[in-house]
């Protein structure tokens, strides 16, 4: 069976404000969908809501995974369950070393008494790493701690690399990354492309959809999905802007929450 | 009953109990002074700490010891923190030294590694040069107290030159909380020798539990050139109020390494001190705690410069569960004429509770303009962010704030440059975290 994951009516609001005024997306095994669309129109606030952030309550809609009702789950069910978020401002973790952490997150997904060799686990973390041309010492180094934007970002691929998940949203990856980081991510994306995982990618830049085509293009503002479309929309916006799309919607503030 | 003094000890005792050990006169004089003083000054007064609200009164009465014939009738408490081998091992059981025992490579080069009551009838003239010099008994009740009744204890000795190999251990215990029970601990290292020192002081978890005070003193005298480590793990009971004073004299282009580990259940007095007198003297002192339920903790690292380009570094983290609290103070000094000095501090807290309480006091006192010092303190609670991104990755909630936990205690601990203790210390602070 691929991948389905159904994102209805969801609404979710931060601090009691309304933030996401209820989303609609259907994402299916082998796609790739790619959320464009202004600074403050929601589009972090949805990956949070979908992972389980805290401070994100969730009040209207649903969210499934091959008929599981995520919103239901705790966040380390749901990564469990195969949601994967690489996030746009990544937590440092001092005194917690990257392979120390990795390893751990792969083991919450086996049996106790079932847990990954060390020996297996360690190949595997450096065959990652080499394909994203990571240094070795960042297997050692604490989580995040000091780390450039840039090499965030590949760490945040090289746990999704490791973990294998069903439907990966990246928020903002290309952000901070050099032209070489850009496409050595977008190689490991590709890399990760395969029928039965779907793909949800935040970006403001065609450049990034030059590499990973995208399958669907969606815009939002106002914490909605305004427009939909193929890979040309993205051309188009990033041609052109969006106040063509304000114009034909008769959007003023594309911006949600703000008072 | 435990002997319950408002004066925990008086001259006539004091100086009656020394003399029935067959302690020598100097020793027994001091002895008798000390439980004068005693009788009239106060106890510490440790920043944000009312120490005197402790029960400080349950000192105990002398218990004469009663040596082991083998380590094998040593309990098994103490057996398993042997990380040592037996080689060079001494043990003490509430007021006296039950077992030591020294390699004889060792002492076929000077070494002296015995209780210190044993040094003082057989080294007496070189324990007498050292034996409260670093200390003064005079400080406040708690330096006159261990003074008046200090029992068993360790005595180091390393001569010119000579460099101990495998580490010194001691392992402190007490299993009858009325048996005084106050360790004096003293270190000499001459020019040029290199030691390191571990100790363990524990309460066997089987005694009956009642009040017990353990007041300790640690003294080192680091001569030129030398260079020691001292690692001590302090274990105790709830029902027990650890009171321990550690002080170095450090002298020219000499080193001490502390690593101090205070994971008592009972409120804990710990001040950890280096007076580096030398040009060129070192001193890097690392202290983890752990506190749970209702515990109070005040710890204190402070380095006295004198030396010119002499360094000092400190490091405390702590982690507070329930209501426990730390009261963590960090003083650098720096006299004037030290010049070139340097002198750096962190103190971190951890609260895993709301009611837990802890605070950091970084103080820098430099009285010269020609230094480098620097200090960091924070305290804080485990962060909602960091809990949230490691459960995104699919790690439970409890095993994400463990791993935050054993992270911000990892930077101390995987430093920790004695194997030994760094494994005791790991295996000690998980029993009182899971626990
Ligand atoms: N934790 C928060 N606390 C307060 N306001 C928040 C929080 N998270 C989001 N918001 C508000 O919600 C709105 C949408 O923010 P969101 O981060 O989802 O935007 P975005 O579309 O991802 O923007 P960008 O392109 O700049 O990343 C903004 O007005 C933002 O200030
Ligand atoms: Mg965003």
């Amino acid at each position: 069976m691929t991948t389905q994951f159904v994102i209805d009516g969801l609404k979710a609001a931060i601090d009691g404000k309304e933030i996401l005024k209820g989303i609609n997306l259907e994402i299916k095994g082998g796609e790739i969908h790619a959320i464009m669309g202004p600074n403050g129109t929601g589009k972090s606030t949805l990956a949070s809501a979908l992972m389980g952030h805290p401070k994100y309550e969730v009040t209207e809609g649903t969210a499934t995974l091959d008929g599981e009702d995520l919103l239901e789950m705790e966040v380390d069910e749901r990564a469990r369950a195969g949601l994967f978020l690489a996030m746009q401002y990544p937590s440092e973790i001092p005194g917690v070393t990257n392979s120390d952490f990795l390893r751990s997150a792969i083991n919450a997904r086996r049996e106790e008494g079932n847990e990954i060799s060390l020996i297996k686990f360690i190949r595997q973390m450096e065959g990652k790493m080499k394909d994203l041309e990571m240094n070795p010492e960042f297997a050692h180094r604490y989580l995040n701690e000091g780390f450039s934007g840039g090499e965030k970002k590949r760490n945040e691929i090289l746990q999704m690399m490791l973990l294998d998940p069903k439907i990966v949203v990246l928020d903002e990856i290309d952000s901070g990354l050099d032209i070489d980081a850009l496409r050595i991510v977008s190689n490991g994306v590709n890399a990760m492309r395969s029928e039965e995982r779907g793909f949800l990618i935040i970006t403001h830049y065609q450049r990034l959809l030059n590499y990973i085509k995208p399958d669907f293009v969606h815009v939002m503002m106002q914490g909605r999905i305004v427009k939909s479309g193929g890979p040309e929309l993205a051309e188009r916006l990033e041609n052109e802007g969006y106040d063509w799309v304000k114009e034909e919607l008769g959007i003023v503030d594309e911006t949600v929450g703000q008072a | 009953m435990s002997t319950q003094l408002t004066t925990p000890t008086d001259r006539q005792s004091a100086e009656a109990l020394a003399r029935s050990k067959g302690e020598p006169d100097w020793l027994v004089a001091q002895r008798g002074e000390a439980a004068e003083l005693a009788g009239t000054i106060g106890w510490p007064k440790p920043e944000k700490v009312r120490i005197e609200r402790w029960n400080l009164t349950a000192v105990g009465r002398y218990e004469k010891p009663a040596a082991a014939g083998a380590v094998s009738e040593l309990p098994a408490i103490v057996r398993e923190l042997v990380s040592e081998g037996t080689e060079n091992l001494l043990v003490q059981r509430n007021s006296g030294a039950v077992w030591k025992q020294v390699a004889g490579e060792l002492s076929g080069k000077g070494v002296i590694f015995t209780d210190l009551e044993t040094a003082c009838r057989e080294h007496g003239d070189l324990v007498q040069q050292y034996l409260f010099k670093a200390v003064s008994k005079d400080e406040d009740k708690l330096t006159a107290l261990n003074a008046a009744i200090w029992n068993g204890g360790v005595f180091v000795y390393v001569p010119k030159n000579v460099e101990v190999e495998l580490p010194l251990q001691a392992i402190l215990y007490n299993d009858d909380q009325e048996s005084t029970f106050a360790p004096h601990i003293l270190i000499v290292a001459d020019n040029h020798s290199r030691v390191t020192y571990v100790d363990c002081v524990i309460t066997d978890p089987a005694a009956a539990a009642s009040p017990f005070v353990h007041p300790s003193i640690v003294e080192v005298f680091v001569k030129p050139g030398a260079h020691v480590r001292f690692g001590s793990i302090h274990s105790m009971g709830e029902t027990g109020v650890d009171m321990t004073i550690r002080r170095a004299v450090i002298e020219n282009d000499g080193r001490i390494e502390w690593i101090i580990g205070d994971l008592n259940d009972g409120n804990t007095l710990s001040e950890t001190k280096s007076v580096l007198k030398g040009q060129g003297s070192t001193s890097d002192a690392k202290v983890i705690s752990v506190g749970k339920n209702a515990q109070q903790n005040s710890l204190t690292t402070q380095a006295v410069h004198f030396g010119k380009s002499s360094d000092s570094n400190m490091v405390t983290r702590a982690v507070m569960k329930d209501s426990a609290s730390a009261i963590i103070n960090g003083i650098t000094k720096i006299e004037h004429g030290a010049t070139k000095a340097n002198g750096v501090q962190t103190e971190k807290v951890l609260m895993l509770s709301p009611k837990a309480r802890g605070d950091a006091n970084p103080i820098l006192l430099i009285d010269e303009d020609d230094v480098t010092a620097g200090h960091a303190a924070s305290v804080g609670q485990v962060n909602p962010e960091q809990v949230y991104y490691l459960m995104s990755r699919g790690i439970s909630k409890q095993d994400a704030e463990r791993l935050i936990i054993y992270g911000f205690l990892a930077p101390v601990v995987s430093e920790i440059p004695i194997e030994s203790v760094r494994g005791q210390l790991q295996r000690l602070l998980e029993r009182k975290l899971e626990g």
